[in-house]
């Protein structure tokens, strides 16, 4: 199987390494996987790590916005690091930078 | 006058796991025109939100193991320019103007963010949209690569 989500856990982060590339088809599992880990670690931070993300279009930005959505639940923040330049413009196309408990460090 | 180089049609059942397979098909089929990284990847997005929409909206609602087609064509000009036509013969789209604003979407709430024409149109130097309401959609995208 592949190996799409590599999981670390930090004092209060839980940091999601993703390496699969990701669309609309990849993403269903990708959320799925974040999601019970997010419910089982219950982190302060939850970091999605898109460094060895070689491939992302808009259905990214819903994986982003959705864990933004779930992570609120638990009162956790959601930060992205490692994106790419394409992954930034994307980024800052939809104005993802505006949601409250979100933060993007390149 | 602009003279074609290359062509290609292809049809792929509207699988989700074939958004990889059209994109990586474009990516092979563009290298001819040696484009930089980031005309690749503005590319393969544009391609990759075309297909998932074809697949998540045109035709949802189908019985399970019953795929619509999905229809591909590229050409290669020479004076560096790609086309990629993505048509189905789907839903279609009710308001086309209203589809292209950016976070309009049907799909599932919190999930689907609604960005697939507008960043479609970002990543392409032309988009245009044709949909009839039953009969499908087609989308054309038009890219012009540096020299």
């Amino acid at each position: 199987m592949q190996r799409d989500v590599i999981f670390q856990e930090g004092e209060r982060t839980l940091t999601a390494s993703l390496t699969a590339e990701i669309d609309h088809h990849t993403a269903r599992r990708i959320r799925e996987r974040i999601d019970s880990e997010l419910f089982l670690r219950k982190p302060e931070i939850l970091v999605l790590d898109f460094s060895g993300v070689g491939f992302m279009d808009s259905s990214g930005l819903g994986l982003i916005l959705g864990r933004c959505s779930v992570a609120e639940g638990i009162g956790a923040s959601v930060r992205v690091t490692g994106a790419s330049d394409q992954l930034m413009r994307l980024i800052r196309l939809s104005g993802l930078e505006r949601v409250r408990n979100l933060s993007v460090v390149k | 006058m602009k003279r074609i180089i290359n062509e290609m049609k292809l049809r792929l059942p509207a699988r989700s796991v074939n958004e990889a397979t059209a994109r990586s098909i474009i990516s092979a089929f563009v290298a001819e025109l040696s484009p930089t990284v980031e005309e690749l990847g503005d590319l393969r997005c544009a391609v990759s939100e075309a297909v998932t929409n074809c697949i998540v909206h045109a035709y949802r609602g189908l019985p399970e193991g019953q795929w619509g087609q999905i229809y591909i064509s590229a050409r290669l000009y020479d004076n560096r320019e790609v086309t990629v036509e993505i048509s189905d013969n789907g839903c279609g789209i009710e308001d086309v103007q209203a589809a292209r604003a950016p976070s309009f979407t049907t799909g599932e709430l919190g999930e689907r963010c609604g960005m697939g024409f507008l960043v479609m149109e970002s990543f392409t130097d032309g988009l245009s949209v044709k949909s009839k309401l039953g009969r499908g959609t087609t989308v054309l995208m038009r890219k012009i690569l540096k020299p």
